[in-house]
């Protein structure tokens, strides 16, 4: 067993694990952070995304050891002061149906917008193509984020700033 | 303008917030304290084997083993509608990936490990890959005691054959309606199987306790079916319904794997076994691509006689498919196909056979679309042939055939009120049929396709619903019901329904997933059935809160119970426009008289719906006489593509489908139908590609091999036109849509390719590789 620190969704925690435990599990199991899932475990479906010092990144692809003295945000982070914009736009659009590639979205929406608030079309698919969903054929998905990226632009053009 | 305040309207989903903040919990997500236990389940090597040993001494010396067990612990048979499966394989393995032992430890990895340490041995049996095959002559019999498998009546198995059911379904006289034909066209389709592809994977953790209670929950579109049969197969043990509670968390996608009972009943039968300890077993994603269900394949053969006027003769449509090696669900595929695979046609004589056969490949059952993907590709590939010898255009010729209400459909019932016609005109316009679209690039090809759709409910005639709803101190409302959100938006809808009655908006009502211990009956969330079913049962349990209100009124303010009426969260009078009495004022704490005393109580209502008017009786020679439908949900679609001549590479610019709901309650959730089916529709077609190796191994059981769209596959644009010609048993009209979204896809793309570049692809998936080579097939002839 080897101790790990590290900040999880703004909180010091530290745990011990063994090499080999994979991060998804151990946020899951040993911290009870449910909301990333686990599709496939070979990084193919991205429902186990995380934010690691703020990039996405497949939990259930990374060892639990390797985020020693990082800082890893998962949806419950996201969500404890208040739902975010895109969140709030995924709602009012019913952008999801089963809701389990969810988390994976909201992580990766946010990633991007963080970087670029007024994304293409193209950068939005570009930025999601690694998060599978089944249900819903990604266009209710795709209208929410567009929608908030319009408002930032028209935002942005009138008031010369812009956040997420 | 809707004539309803809430329904037809695009409400928020109820289960939204949840599922976006994280908050929403799936099966997997439950915690079970340190004494939960987990099951690795050991799987066949071999596609057709004898159990000749198994052995376990190795497996049992890893630490963390708590005990091992093998089909010998659990001689129970089980099965939705013909008992031909055991929980473990018992002397016979039939499919790679079969469960023959499982391995229960402290920790998932112990688990695994020691399933690594069981030898098995085994005598190979020859194995039958292809369902021509095992209807050849003299082949291998799979399941030799067929003749003595319980089953639903309506099944038809042929003794010492590999023959599980065979459907029939004629009606007029078959060989007049070729004679009289001006033109006959025989083509023979070929559909492999699919996956379903569900992103959450199937899990389920089962308790057997001290006192004899069986306790599942698991990631299910069934939890009453499951707690069916968990009890029948379990009753040796003594087991009773009351025993067995399913509870059912959200489900993470569906689209019939998860209908029934699978895996479930592993972890089920492992518990009487494990008295005290939750077990738990979650399928990784291989195990979901090959012991779930699969989706059935097939070889159709069809013959088609038509009129010079376009009229249609006669069809005779054979329809093989490949069950795989246990058809306890599988088989009702076959039969729902048997019974409808005329299309939404109206054609004077009709012969089917739908013959359920058995392989050993994974078992077949319920895959979104229940067998009419399958059968639409051959059927509507070839009304396309047809029109085009005719010198029909495809539109003209579907508007001149369209079955309309009251026609007599194959089994002899009648056809529903329904906008078929509406939509094909619909769709044609939105997609500009007939008008030429030709590329600016020379070497792509833009070209359209058309293609109807149908779909009926596949379901016992006996499958019901029912719903109670309770008022909350303020006003609130709360649904019990069991039929399963599985991203459809069951609950949302559900809500709907019970707001239009009572006037409280499905903001202020819950709608939970269930527990069968406190939920009423559903029997089961598969057939897009549950809109339409328990949203009767939802109507009637709100009508009867309504009622008892009513009568309240007149006990309590000694006026005529007709006067009165619910608005705005509360009872208003006809007879005093200024009355007016909230529901947070009474539903829970009745209602204050003079006196000190109150009348009422708390406010519950009940309601259950059976549709009594279905039957599956029938002359098994020709399925006439019967009512096994309860009405097909219609519509039409169209892609304009544009094609890569050299590459075969096919780009959907647009998709347009229109589909007749009836009622649409939530028009925005049917359009995430349609937009989420054409998409899954169009990954059967275009990415998708199961592959089995000689010895009947799927080769590609996993998303880097066997790709499903991402956003980057996406139509360009998707155009969802909701008809709405109303059922009229249906809740304000509605039926369901969840299916039939997906069904019209492959034909329209086969068609369109035919258009544009004149190759009729009769065979899929239709990969990029194999439109290339029909092109230069093509250019050499
Ligand atoms: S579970 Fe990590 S990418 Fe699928
Ligand atoms: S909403 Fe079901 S997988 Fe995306």
């Amino acid at each position: 067993m080897n101790k790990i620190t590290f900040i999880i969704n703004g909180e010091k925690r530290s745990i011990y694990v063994e090499p080999n435990d994979v991060l998804l599990d151990v946020l899951r199991d040993k911290l009870g952070l449910k909301s990333p899932k686990c599709g496939c475990e070979r990084g193919d479906c991205g429902a186990c995304s995380v934010l690691l010092n703020g990039k996405s990144v497949r939990s259930c692809l990374v060892f639990a050891i390797e985020v020693d003295g990082c800082e890893i945000e998962t949806v419950e982070g996201i969500s404890q002061n208040g739902l975010s914009v895109v969140q709030e736009a995924f709602i009012e659009m019913n952008s999801f149906q089963c809701g389990f590639c969810a988390p994976g979205v909201v992580i990766a929406t946010t990633e991007l917008l963080r970087k670029n608030s007024t994304p293409t079309k193209e950068e939005i698919k570009e930025a999601l193509a690694g998060n599978l969903c089944r249900c819903t054929g990604y266009t209710p998905i795709l209208e929410a984020v567009e929608k908030i990226s319009h408002h930032n632009k028209h935002n942005s053009d009138n008031t010369g700033g812009t956040n997420e | 303008m809707s004539k309803y305040r809430f329904v037809g309207k695009g409400v928020e989903r109820i289960d939204g917030r949840e599922k976006v903040s994280g908050a929403a919990i799936y099966t997997d997500d439950l915690e079970f304290g340190p004494d939960l236990l987990y099951a690795e389940i050991v799987e066949s090597s071999e596609a057709h084997a004898k159990i000749v040993s198994i052995d376990v001494t190795e497996a049992e010396k890893v630490e963390g083993v708590v005990q091992i067990f093998t089909g010998k612990d659990f001689p129970y048979k089980f099965g939705l509608y013909m008992k031909d499966r055991y929980i473990f394989a018992q002397d016979i393995v039939r499919f790679i990936g079969e469960q023959v032992a499982a391995v229960v430890a402290r920790d998932p990895k112990a688990a695994k490990k020691a399933a690594e340490l069981i030898k098995i041995e085994y005598e190979l049996l020859t194995p039958v890959f292809s369902q021509m095959d095992a209807i050849s002559e003299n082949p291998v019999l799979l399941h030799p005691d067929l003749g003595e498998y319980p089953h639903v009546p309506w099944f038809f198995p042929k003794e010492n054959t590999n023959i599980a059911h065979w459907r029939k379904t004629k009606r007029g006289d078959l060989d007049g309606g070729f004679k009289d034909a001006d033109l006959i066209l025989e083509e023979t389709f070929e559909v492999p199987r699919y996956a379903h592809c569900a992103i959450e994977t199937h899990v389920v953790i089962s308790k057997y306790d001290y006192s004899g209670r069986l306790t599942v929950w698991a990631s299910s579109q069934s939890p009453y079916t499951q707690r069916h049969l968990f009890a029948e197969a379990l009753a040796p043990l003594g087991i009773k319904h009351k025993d067995v509670r399913v509870i059912a968390p959200h489900v993470g996608g569906g689209f019939g794997g998860k209908a029934g009972v699978t895996m479930e009943i592993l972890a089920a039968a492992l518990a009487t076994k494990m008295k005290g300890h939750p077990v738990k077993i979650r399928w990784s994603r291989e195990q979901e691509f090959y012991n779930t269900y699969q989706r059935l394949g097939v070889v159709a053969k069809l013959k088609l006689g038509l009129k010079k006027d376009g009229s249609i003769t006669a069809l005779q449509h054979q329809l093989y498919w490949d069950a795989g090696a246990y058809v306890e669900y599988g088989a009702n595929v076959v039969n729902a196909v048997g019974l409808s695979a005329t299309g939404p046609y109206k054609i004077p004589a009709i012969s089917i056979d739908s013959l359920c056969i058995y392989t050993n490949l994974p078992p077949g059952g319920a895959y979104r679309g229940f067998g009419y993907s399958e059968f639409l590709f051959g059927l509507e590939s070839l009304m396309d042939q047809a029109a085009e010898k005719l010198g029909i255009d495809a539109v003209e010729f579907r508007l001149k055939n369209a079955i309309s209400k009251g026609d007599t459909l194959a089994y002899g019932a009648h056809m529903n009120p329904n906008g078929l016609k509406q939509a094909i005109t619909e769709v044609a316009k939105e997609i500009e049929w007939g008008k030429e679209v030709v590329s600016i690039d020379p070497e792509k090809v833009l070209c359209k396709g058309f293609s109807l759709l149908w779909k009926a409910p596949a379901m016992p005639p006996n499958a019901s619903s029912s719903a109670f709803i309770k008022f909350n101190e303020d006003g609130s409302l709360n649904i019990l019901v069991s039929g399963m959100d599985i991203g459809q938006g069951y609950l949302t809808v559900m809500a709907q329904i019970a707001a239009e009655i009572l006037s409280v908006p499905p903001n202020k009502i819950r709608v939970e997933n269930p527990d069968t211990d406190r939920n009423p009956y559903e029997w089961q969330t598969v057939a897009s059935h549950v809109t339409w079913s328990c949203g009767n049962a939802v109507k009637k349990a709100a009508i009867h809160i309504r009622e008892q209100i009513f009568d309240l009124m007149e006990r309590a303010f000694k006026v005529s119970k007709d006067n009165f009426y619910l608005e705005d969260d509360g009872v208003k009078s006809h007879l005093d426009p200024s009355f007016y009495l909230a529901f947070k004022d009474f539903v829970v704490f009745g209602i204050p008289m003079d006196d000190g005393s109150f009348r009422g109580g708390p406010i519950t209502g009940v309601g259950t719906f059976l549709p009594e008017f279905s039957s599956a009786k029938s002359d098994p020679e020709t399925g006439q006489g019967g009512h096994p439908n309860v009405h097909y949900t219609v519509g039409a679609a169209a892609v304009l593509l544009e094609v890569d001549k050299k590459s075969g590479q096919i780009k959907v610019l647009k998709a347009v489908e229109a589909i007749d709901a009836g009622q649409a309650i939530n028009p925005d959730l049917v359009k995430g139908q349609i937009t989420g089916g054409l998409l899954q529709g169009l990954a059967t077609v275009l990415y998708e590609d199961m592959r089995f190796n000689d010895k009947g191994r799927l080769l590609n059981p996993n998303f880097t091999d066997y790709k499903i769209p991402t956003t980057k596959d996406i139509p360009e644009e998707i155009v969802p036109i909701i008809i709405e010609v109303p059922q009229p048993d249906g809740p304000f009209g509605a039926r369901g849509v969840g299916e039939q979204t997906m069904i019209p896809v492959a034909p329209m793309i086969a068609n369109a390719l035919y258009n544009g570049l004149g190759i009729r692809i009769k065979s899929m998936p239709i990969t990029a590789e194999k439109v290339a080579m029909a092109i230069l097939e093509k250019e050499k002839n």
